[in-house]
């Protein structure tokens, strides 16, 4: 890039806006690829096992697919935030678990048979409550986030084993059980779907608007119209699929919902922004007057408090808490999500919404693979050469990104 | 120019255990002008400046800004005054755009947290128009993608946004290219045209000569010469900073050995 000045106060004002390929090229040269790598990736997948797989391509197994990933992807929400501030939990899984656990035991008709919606209040409260110490340790004292919630990891393991003394615990409530098993009608499906249309459509040319009120021109309107057409268009085609089978799975909702939220605090609010920043460069950010411990504080709560609720669809879907709760492949997959979804290990770089394509991605395959007869053993390598994939890809753009950067 | 200095500190003294980092310095900087800190390695110029910026408390001294006596004990307070420092290994963060950099820690926003782009948007694209730092493409683009030159533009900037009085550059352009340093060093020109007080320190006595109003040496942690720009020579400066003696002895009233000002 040269330095060559051209005439005062002209390039500013007549150039506000890149074209849309130059765009394009600086975000190739920085990295920002975002999702699109593992979207190409998911329809491929969807593609090979389409063709290859009996009843894959169907509405129940399409459904099959998104009430087995809702917990998955609700816990990767909170790993992406993680992520985003260039720090790592590695107890996520183990605090979902521990929320199952929480939720089971409270609700048990002969313990402490408490309504429905405090077990659930209260097995989110003690997960965001893990969140905010395993944080206040990595913010205030300065451990790595790596130890501090490795030994998170193994400390709320033991809790599920030493609370679940009758080694497991069936969930009678119906209404807890509905978190991973509740289907909403066609009707209310298709209100849902046309809800969110409305609130996406609504917020971009809202935000669009806004701008223009102030001078600034509507950025790459051509892109613009397309996001207001397309989503549109997959939110009611994704409801008309599951409405052939049981209709929108409460799941769902949920990972819509908090997909909503977390990008709106993300994006769109100080808090989101100080999470860039102090992922991007935390001494810039102390700098700049940012209280960079309580970000992150914050943003391990969120971990927490997302790692409950995942926990409690997770302990829905199986309708009983036991000794296996958060563990598996849990962890592995709730990170492997935010990462393969492109978030970038190093801090500052992603989005919320991947962790639900990461998620996607994850259980799409493992479904697949599974209905092609594989065994765990197979499903597992390939997952872990998936991430491996992702996490070399994410190095080398950086790298990429280093050199051409200045 | 005024006659009260819209800076000016009096024996300041700093200690960090046993290192005395600097001795009864003075220093003062008046409006609309382009005061240079120049001094060797360890001669306690980034002290100084901290003890300004409010990062390290003084151990000992005075400070009046405009021409009030104040306590700064925290960048907060040192913001409040007006004083904006753009630091050596520039404080900005890659993976964020230039409008975001700008507004840093200090975002527009409602009663609810909720950011609003379009005036932070408008009023960095209207800041770097007066600053006519013309060269960045797209003020929506990511910092990582900017030169060195553009990337101490924006940090500037960021500086002059908030309505600054007083702005200290620290080796503004240390790292730069001949023709981004020229692109900065008219940058620093024009915001002492605009009537703020500006330091600037550096180790390149080219670029001193070509922006410095007075320059003021600093050598093992004291002060040893202040001088008008337009009346001295380069090997003067170069004298005062490597073998300079004390300008003053512990609180006796100054004496200089180069051009008194």
């Amino acid at each position: 890039m040269t330095a060559a000045a051209p005439t005062p106060g002209t390039q500013i004002e007549t150039v506000p806006l890149d074209p849309l390929p130059q765009r394009i090229r600086d975000n190739v040269r920085t990295g920002n690829l975002g999702s699109w790598p593992v979207i190409v990736a998911l329809l491929l997948v969807v593609l090979v096992f389409s063709q290859t797989a009996q009843n894959f391509w169907s509405p129940a197994n399409f459904t099959n697919i998104i009430t087995q990933m809702a917990g998955t992807c609700l816990i990767a929400y909170g790993v992406v935030f993680v992520l985003l501030i260039g720090e790592i939990d590695l107890s996520v899984a183990f605090v979902s678990g521990v929320a199952g656990v929480v939720v089971a035991e409270l609700q048990l008709p002969t313990g402490a048979n408490l309504p429905w919606f405090v077990c659930i209040f209260l097995a989110i409260l003690a997960a965001t409550l893990i969140g905010v110490f395993q944080g206040s340790i990595v913010a205030l004292v300065g451990v790595p986030s790596f130890v501090v919630t490795l030994a998170g990891y193994e400390i709320w393991q033991g809790a599920i084993l030493k609370g679940l003394t009758q080694g497991v615990v069936t969930i009678q409530s119906g209404k807890i059980n509905g978190f991973s098993n509740y289907f909403f009608s066609t009707d209310w499906s298709w209100l849902l779907a046309a809800g969110v249309s409305v609130l996406y459509v609504g917020g971009m040319l809202g935000s669009a608007f806004a701008g223009t009120r102030h001078g600034i021109a509507v950025r790459d309107p051509i892109v613009l119209a397309l996001k207001v057409v397309v989503v549109p268009i997959v939110a009611f085609v994704v409801v008309g699929v599951l409405n052939k089978d049981r209709g929108v799975p409460f799941g769902l909702l949920l990972m819509v919902g908090s997909l909503v939220i977390w990008t709106f605090v993300a994006k769109r609010t100080t808090f989101g922004r100080h999470v860039y920043a102090v992922g991007g460069n935390a001494e810039a950010a102390r700098r700049a007057g940012i209280n960079v411990a309580r970000i992150r504080i914050l943003v391990f709560a969120i971990a927490g408090g997302m790692s409950g609720l995942g926990g409690i669809v997770l302990a829905a879907r199986l309708q009983s808490v036991d000794l296996n709760a958060g563990g598996g492949t849990l962890l592995i997959d709730a990170i492997a999500a935010g990462v393969i979804g492109g978030t970038s290990l190093f801090g500052g770089r992603g989005e919320i919404r991947n962790a639900l394509i990461g998620a996607a991605l994850i259980s799409t395959v493992s479904n697949g693979m599974f209905i092609l007869g594989y065994d765990t053993g197979v499903i597992f390598m390939i997952t872990g050469l998936i991430l491996l994939v992702a996490v070399t890809f994410d190095t080398v753009v950086r790298r990429l990104q280093v050199r051409s950067g200045r | 120019m005024t006659d009260t200095p819209l800076l000016e500190l009096r024996n300041v003294s700093k200690s960090f255990g046993s290192v005395q980092a600097l001795t009864d310095v003075d220093l003062e900087v008046r409006a609309g002008e382009v005061m240079a800190l120049v001094g060797d390695n360890g001669a306690g110029k980034s002290t100084l400046i901290k003890c300004v910026a409010g990062i390290h408390p003084m151990d000992d001294g005075e400070m009046f800004f405009d021409g009030q006596r104040v306590h700064i004990s925290s960048p907060k307070d040192a913001a409040k005054l007006g004083i904006e420092v753009v630091y050596q290994d520039l404080a900005l963060c890659d993976n964020l755009d230039v409008v975001q950099n700008m507004y840093l820690g200090r975002e527009a926003r409602n009663g609810f947290q909720i950011l609003r782009e379009p005036p932070m948007e408008a009023k960095t694209r209207e800041t770097l128009k007066t600053l006519r730092v013309t060269t960045i493409r797209s003020i929506r683009q990511p910092v990582a993608t900017l030169s060195g030159g553009q990337r101490q533009s924006v940090a500037v900037a960021r500086a002059v946004l908030w309505n600054s009085r007083l702005v200290i550059l620290d080796e503004p352009t240390a790292a730069l290219g001949v023709a981004q340093t020229e692109q900065v060093l008219a940058l620093v020109n024009r915001l002492a045209e605009q009537g703020l007080g500006v330091v600037l320190i550096s180790h390149n006595l080219h670029d001193i000569f070509e922006t410095a109003t007075r320059i003021a040496v600093l050598r093992l942690g004291r002060n040893a010469g202040l001088f008008e720009r337009a009346k001295v020579t380069q090997e003067k400066i170069v004298h005062a900073i490597t073998a300079g003696q004390p300008t003053k002895v512990s609180g006796i009233a100054a004496t200089t050995d180069g051009a008194p000002v």
